[in-house]
């Protein structure tokens, strides 16, 4: 396949891009060379800035109630999961049952406060900032992209993209990474049957083969078509995945279900990405049982434990992996609109085989005195404890086994403890 | 007019959706400048293209469960959109609208999720008159199409599916809500770093009162005609000073200043009014009309960018004597320029309707395929629009580029068939240039073409039989179609 990326064309020149192709025919071949019993790494994006101090309530903090006085979760309502490293207890939104399950299982890590010094409050910036893992950075190869450039491998399903747009993350030198949110559209149609069918193909084969490096935007179409015929039998393979799990019949549910049935058939994808919308919860949050963020909290609740409860069935819990993370928390104040404005300190959760569970860094103290350390922006917005970093550094080199050092750019060693 | 990298051509498929038969005999007499001339002033064409829907000449609309709806159905406000890309005698007016869409990007769901399904469509597209209550966003995007932008930025902050989406609606003086204040400077202006927290704070109290209120003679938000508009509300309004980091006015300094709240509603005009007149606005619009109209494989020259600037600024924020700049620009026509940008998935749809046909053929089929290439009208995935350029391309989306081209010229397959000529059937070469006649991909290599040519004389050896051209002709349309030469415009 070629080895050209999609944004790299536009923010970076096509002057850096080199394209080098492998027949098609052996892709299938190397990936499962790859093998099925590889690690994988599942990326949950909570697309919108993820309300923080209501997924991990604090509900011990006046300051929680006084300053949410229609979006606070009820303490008699939070489950409850323990307390921080200084003794203050925090409680997960009342939907999180099925996490806190997992929790309960010793297999979800919750890490509070992540973010990054000055942390962007745009929803481009900051997930540009996620993705390049370089809060000075918001343009070229991701973090993800960087490790798999570092594989070397030339199958594009190396990679599995559920959503329709390539995140920031995934941007690769090396590797095209296909967007699949259904596998069931992924097929490929002619005018005609049988042999005229067949010829037909061959012909887009050899058109889409053709192309030279001087005009690299369209070499770069000509090597997703090429993309495309060489992944369409092993993507087919995972329509018929039938799980004993019954997955809600949501955006994530189903994209969950088909990472799942992904792994089950052994295509050889080693990242996939997933996400979810709906959290830049501006207006009608609602608190504990009814409102917007109480449906969002369902949403993830219950595609991800379908999921963990799918690969643990299927014996491919110790093989996976799966990390959450949004561009930024929210402000701490409600608005007049029930909700919640752009803020800064986020939270991260991890879970799978190997992850050892439990609730990472401190809570904050949401007292508004601009003195609090642990609040920034005059005591409007968390302020973040923990480089998120660190956690990505602990992922690369802990769960995929690569040196964070190069592929983040710096040594970031130093995170938690959540492997 | 030939088809291929003729200025004419370009043109058409920059500031219009391509070129139809009929559009090729309309525009292939005229010079380039009349062309342009042509396109710019469009008022002069008239405005009738939604009396063709239903029409037996024209590509046809699918209705669901009785009438065609587009003012209180989405499905079908979507179908009238592109109906009016492959038809309208003004496209640059539906270029600009489709261009406006993107930059102001408003999705209907969480329209919709906020008001109900009714109320959302109209707040979207609704035609003036044709049912009570204020146009909808499209309508307001094509009649200010070329205007003032001022003008546009003012009408999109007082647009009420705007007021939903960015929930100004909700925006009040003792709780300020900063959606729609971060966003109008971060997306719809001067951009991110020209503006700090502070900023944002004061933005949001500037529209603190832009308010909706239901108009319901029916009793009922379900029905027609029912309607939300646009008030203020001026006991809801902060009436204090606010201070920015940027100049307000020449006046005023930096500071738009305490007004009693009758008179608040001049604070977001004010607003307004300076960062629609910032010099780093027009340099943003200027950007992203170059890579709108001329490039995206090249940034703006300093040159291009100054002088669109310039342009704006003297005009008093007119979009139409920057577009007019911009393509008479010499940057327009360079060689470089051909093909440099990626098409949308609905430019896609609509050129090659346009280019293959559409006798019997409903544009309610693209429906689906333009979900699944990434791009379905007023529903783009966020405030930030959708992703352009390579970022169109992926995989899957290529396969569903390719599978609107299988079902759009297996529709169409005996017109095809029907249009080529006895004389140019002989050899399986002439077949495919009688082919290529009709469509505009960038040129081929030896190579593409070659394996146009093979694929016409596989199989049972060539005779130009009705038969053999009925089973060729669609498939060439579809790999002509599905190639990557054709995903540019």
């Amino acid at each position: 396949m070629a080895s050209i990326t999609r944004r790299r064309f536009i923010r970076d020149g096509v002057a850096a891009v080199t394209i080098s192709y492998a027949a098609p025919a052996f892709l299938s071949d190397i990936a499962r060379a790859q093998g099925a019993s590889s690690r994988n790494l599942v990326v949950l994006y909570l697309s919108g800035g993820n309300d923080a101090l209501n997924t991990v309530v604090p509900y011990t903090d006046p300051f929680y109630y006084s300053r949410r006085p229609n979006i606070a979760v009820p303490a008699g309502q939070v489950l409850q999961i323990g307390t921080d490293s200084a003794g203050k207890a925090v409680g997960f939104h009342p939907r999180l049952t099925g996490l806190r399950d997992i929790f309960n299982e010793g297999r979800l890590a919750v890490v509070q406060r992540t973010g990054y010094e000055n942390s962007s409050r745009s929803h481009f910036q900051g997930t540009d900032i996620w993705g390049t893992a370089d809060p000075g950075t918001t343009s070229g190869v991701g973090w993800l992209g960087r490790y798999l450039d570092s594989l070397g491998s030339t199958d594009p399903l190396v990679a599995w993209n559920t959503t329709r747009e390539t995140p920031r993350a995934l941007v690769s030198r090396t590797v095209g990474v296909p967007a699949i949110p259904d596998a069931r559209a992924y097929s490929f149609a002619s005018p005609n049957t049988g042999a005229e069918a067949v010829a037909e193909r061959d012909a887009a084969t050899r058109m889409a083969a053709g192309s030279d490096s001087s005009r690299p935007h369209l070499a770069f179409v000509n090597s997703t078509t090429l993309g495309a015929f060489g992944t369409l039998d092993r993507v087919g393979s995972v329509v018929s995945y039938q799980p004993a799990t019954t997955y809600p019949n949501t955006g994530l549910g189903l994209a969950l279900k088909t990472v799942a049935g992904a792994m089950v058939r052994g295509v050889g994808t080693r990242i996939f990405w997933v996400s979810t919308g709906g959290f830049d919860t501006h207006s009608n949050e609602g608190n504990a049982g009814a409102g917007g963020y109480a449906n969002l909290m369902t949403t993830v609740n219950d595609g991800v434990f379908a999921f963990y409860s799918d690969l643990k069935n299927q014996g491919l819990l110790s093989s996976t992996m799966l990390i959450q993370f949004s561009e930024f928390g929210r402000r701490i104040s409600e608005n007049g609109s029930q909700g919640t404005d752009h803020g800064a300190g986020a939270v991260m959760m991890a879970l799978g085989g190997s992850v050892r569970g439990g609730l990472y860094g401190t809570t904050p103290s949401l007292d508004p005195d601009p003195a609090n350390p642990t609040l920034e922006n005059s005591g409007a917005d968390v302020r973040y404890e923990t480089d998120f970093r660190s956690v990505y550094a602990k992922v690369l080199d802990s769960w995929l086994g690569v040196n964070s050092v190069s592929v983040l750019g710096g040594n970031f060693k130093s995170g938690p403890n959540i492997l | 007019m030939p088809r291929g990298d003729q200025p004419i051509d370009h043109l058409l498929r920059r500031a219009g959706f391509g070129a139809s038969a009929a559009d090729v005999a309309l525009y292939g007499g005229m010079s380039l400048s009349s062309a342009i001339g042509q396109l710019l002033d469009y008022q002069r064409q008239p405005d009738e293209v939604d009396s063709k829907i239903g029409q037996d000449a024209y590509v046809g609309v699918t209705t669901r469960g009785g009438m065609f709806s587009p003012n209180t159905n989405i499905e079908d406000a979507r179908q009238r959109w592109l109906f009016r890309m492959v038809h309208s005698q003004r496209p640059l007016q539906e270029k600009m609208a489709l261009f406006w869409h993107q930059h102001f990007a408003t999705a209907y769901s969480k329209v919709a999720g906020g008001t109900n399904a009714i109320q959302a469509t109209k707040m979207m597209a609704l035609v003036p008159g044709q049912l009570p209550g204020p146009q909808g966003q499209l309508e307001l995007f094509r009649s200010r199409a070329l205007g003032k932008f001022r003008d546009l930025l003012i009408e999109v902050a007082r647009d009420p599916a705007m007021l939903v989406w960015l929930d100004g609606r909700t925006n009040t003086r003792t709780r300020p809500q900063e959606n729609f204040g971060r966003e109008v400077m971060e997306l719809f202006t001067f951009g991110i770093g020209n503006y700090t927290e502070q900023d944002v704070y004061a933005a949001a109290r500037v529209f603190t009162g832009w308010n909706l209120r239901l108009v319901n003679p029916a009793g009922n938000a379900q029905d027609p005609t029912s309607y939300y508009e646009f008030v203020y509300n001026a006991n809801q309004h902060e009436t204090a000073a606010k201070t920015f980091t940027f100049p307000i006015s020449a006046s005023a300094g930096q500071t738009i200043p305490s007004r009693a709240a009758a008179d608040g509603m001049q604070d977001g005009i004010d607003f307004l009014t300076a960062l629609a007149s910032h010099p780093e606005t027009a340099r943003r619009l200027a950007r992203k009309l170059w890579n709108f109209f001329i490039s995206e494989q090249e940034s703006a020259p300093v040159a291009f960018v100054e002088g669109a600037a310039g342009v704006y600024l003297k005009n008093d924020t007119e979009i139409r004597p920057l577009v007019d700049y911009v393509l008479r620009s010499t940057w327009f026509l360079d060689s470089r320029s051909l093909y440099a940008r990626y098409s949308w998935p609905v430019e896609f749809v609509a050129r090659a309707v346009k280019e293959t046909g559409w006798q019997g053929f409903s544009i309610d089929n693209a429906r689906t395929p333009l979900a699944n290439m990434g791009q379905t009208l007023f529903e783009p995935p966020d405030v930030n629009g959708w992703e352009l350029g390579a970022g169109w391309i992926s995989t899957g989306s290529m396969l569903s580029r390719m599978n609107f081209a299988s079902t759009l010229a297996a529709n169409q397959k005996f017109n095809l068939a029907r249009e080529v000529p006895t004389a140019l059937r002989t050899t399986p070469d002439r077949f495919v240039s009688a082919m290529l006649e009709r469509f505009s991909p960038m040129a081929y290599a030896d190579g593409a073409r070659a394996a146009l040519v093979g694929y016409v004389a596989s199989g049972a050896a060539w005779t130009g039989s009705d038969a053999q051209v009925n089973t060729k002709a669609p498939s060439v349309a579809r790999l002509i179609l599905g190639s990557a030469e054709y995903q540019f415009v």
